[in-house]
C-alpha cells in the first residue's frame, strides 16, 4: 500500500482518534501513516458492537416480560457473557446461568450481589434494575 | 558509583511517538528512552513477533481465538537476548500493593510499562472497548495536582490520561489473559547489538513458525486451516453466525492494531530496515513483495466487509479461495526469505 493509499474515510468507531498505518511514503521507505480510517473495518467493528447491544436489547425485552433477571441484561450491556462473567466474578458458569432466572435473582444473597456488581463495575442497586 | 539495580536514568524526558501495535509500541519507546534508537517495525522483527494462529479451543466471546502475531509479552520477552536487555516483570495480588509499586517506580523516574483491558480505560472510543486483557500502555508521571496517570499508550497520536481507579480497573481486570497488575521495566541499559548475527536470527525464528510449527494450527498451515473453516460456515438461517465468524476474523486482522494487513506491513518495514543494517539488499525486495501480501490481506478484508453488509452476496467458498491463496503465497515468501539469508 502507498501512502496516497492509506484510507481517509474518517472510521466512525475510531472517535476522532487517527491510527498507525504501515505504507510506502513518496521516498520509496515503509512508515508511519496516520489514518482516519477505513470502511471496511469500520464494519466489522460496528457488526461486532451491534451484535452486542441486540444481545442487551433481547434481554432487555425478556427482563420486561419477568422471563430473565437483570443481570443478563447488565452482563450483556457490559459487553459480557456468561463464561466472561463467571470468569471475572469467580462464580461457577452454572450458577450464573442460574441466576439468569428471574426468580432465583431476586433471592439472591446480599454478598453473591455484591460480587456481580463489581464483576460490573456498578453498585448493587443499580444491578436490582435497569436503566 | 556503582550503579544499583533500579537506578539507570533515560538522558531525556519521556517523548511519545505513534505506533501501530500497543506492545512492539510499548517496547520500542522504552528501548529508545534507555538511549537506543529502535523503531517500532525492528521491535517486532526483532523479537520474532510475525505469525499466524488459529486456535478453535480457545474462545473469546463465543469465537475461535486468531492471531496475525506471536501471543502476548513475546516483544517484551523477545527483545532481551539481542539488545542485551534484562526486563524486571512483577505481578500483584491486590490493586493497592500494584498501585503502591508503579507509585514507587515512577517516583525513582522510571518508564514502566503495564498490562491492561481496554475495556476499563476510559479514554478509548466506547465502540472500540472489548474485554481485551493484554492491552499494553506506558506510565510515565502522575499528576500532582489530581493524581491522573499520565501515560503514553502508543496507539494514540498524542499522550493520553487516565484517573488512578479506572487505571487500577483495568490493570487487575480478570479473565482470559488476565494481567494481574503486570508492570515491566528495564533493569538495564539496551546495547547496540551486532545487527550481522541477531537480524538473520530473528528472521529464520520467524521463518521456522511460519512453515514449520509442528502443530498444524500455527504459521501458514494455520491460514489453511482458517480457509478450510470459513468454507464449511453455515449459509442458510446460519448467515448472521458465518458472518460473524469472517468479521471477527478481518477486526484481528485491521482493527486490532496491526498497522493494517494482519502486521505484514510492519514487518516488511522491518524487512526494509534490516536490509540497510546488514547490507542484504535481497531483504529489501523480499520487503516490497511483503507489501503486496499485505495488499491481499486487505482485499480479504474488503471481500469479507462487503459481505457482512450485504453488498455482495455471503460466499463462504469465495473467501475461503482467497485465504487459500493467502496461504500459498505466505509459504512461497517465507521459503524464499529463508534462501535469501542463506
Amino acid at each position: 500500500m502507498d501512502a496516497n493509499e492509506v484510507p481517509q474515510e474518517g472510521n466512525t468507531t475510531l472517535g476522532g482518534q487517527r491510527k498507525a498505518m504501515y505504507a510506502r511514503g513518496a521516498d520509496g521507505h515503509i512508515g508511519i501513516v496516520p489514518s482516519r480510517g477505513w470502511e471496511a473495518e469500520e464494519i466489522v467493528t460496528l457488526q461486532a458492537v451491534e451484535e452486542l447491544e441486540r444481545l442487551a436489547a433481547d434481554a432487555h425485552r425478556r427482563v420486561s416480560a419477568g422471563t430473565a433477571s437483570a443481570l443478563e441484561y447488565h452482563m450483556y450491556k457490559a459487553r459480557m457473557d456468561v463464561t466472561l462473567l463467571s470468569q471475572v466474578s469467580g462464580i461457577w458458569a452454572w450458577r450464573v446461568r442460574r441466576h439468569l432466572r428471574p426468580e432465583i435473582f431476586a433471592r439472591l444473597r446480599p454478598a453473591l450481589l455484591a460480587r456481580y456488581a463489581e464483576a460490573l463495575g456498578m453498585r448493587v442497586d443499580q444491578l436490582k434494575r435497569m436503566d | 558509583m556503582q550503579h544499583t539495580r533500579t537506578s539507570i536514568q533515560a538522558l531525556r524526558p519521556f517523548h511519545h511517538q505513534h505506533a501501530s501495535h500497543c506492545e512492539s509500541g510499548v517496547m520500542s519507546a522504552i528501548v529508545r528512552h534507555y538511549g537506543l534508537p529502535l523503531s517500532e517495525p525492528m521491535a517486532l522483527g526483532l523479537s520474532s513477533a510475525l505469525s499466524f494462529a488459529y486456535l478453535p479451543f480457545i474462545k473469546l466471546g463465543g469465537l475461535p481465538l486468531v492471531a496475525y502475531r506471536m501471543p502476548p509479552r513475546a516483544i517484551i520477552r523477545g527483545l532481551q537476548k539481542p539488545l542485551g536487555l534484562t526486563m524486571r516483570t512483577e505481578t500483584f495480588r491486590t490493586a493497592a500493593k500494584g498501585q503502591a509499586r508503579l507509585d514507587a517506580l515512577l517516583d525513582d523516574g522510571k518508564v514502566v510499562g503495564l498490562q491492561t483491558s481496554v475495556f476499563w480505560l476510559p479514554y478509548f472510543p466506547e465502540n472500540l472497548r472489548f474485554h481485551f486483557n493484554a492491552h499494553n500502555v506506558l506510565a510515565y508521571g502522575r499528576d500532582g495536582a489530581n493524581g491522573d496517570y499520565l501515560l503514553s499508550d502508543p496507539v494514540f497520536e498524542e499522550p493520553v490520561r487516565c484517573a488512578a481507579p479506572d487505571l487500577a480497573r483495568a490493570r487487575f481486570a480478570r479473565g482470559v489473559l488476565a494481567p494481574k497488575g503486570l508492570l515491566y521495566y528495564p533493569d538495564n541499559r539496551p546495547t547496540e547489538p551486532d545487527w550481522h548475527k541477531v537480524i538473520p536470527a530473528a528472521i529464520r525464528k520467524t521463518v521456522r513458525i511460519m512453515l514449520r510449527t509442528p502443530v498444524p494450527l500455527i504459521g501458514v498451515r494455520g491460514i489453511e486451516r482458517v480457509a478450510r473453516a470459513v468454507e464449511r460456515l453455515p449459509t442458510g438461517d446460519k448467515v448472521p453466525q458465518s458472518k460473524l465468524f469472517v468479521g471477527h476474523l478481518v477486526r484481528m486482522q485491521e482493527e486490532i492494531g496491526t498497522g493494517g494487513g494482519g502486521f505484514r506491513y510492519m514487518y516488511a518495514s522491518f524487512l526494509e530496515e534490516a536490509a540497510a543494517h546488514c547490507t542484504r539488499p535481497a531483504l529489501g525486495e523480499l520487503a516490497g513483495e511483503l507489501v503486496e501480501i499485505g495488499d491481499s490481506w486487505r482485499e480479504f478484508a474488503l471481500a469479507a466487509a462487503r459481505m457482512i453488509r450485504d453488498r455482495d452476496p455471503f460466499d463462504p467458498g469465495r473467501l475461503a479461495g482467497l485465504l487459500r491463496g493467502q496461504g500459498a503465497r505466505e509459504k512461497d515468501f517465507f521459503g524464499r526469505l529463508e534462501r535469501a539469508l542463506a
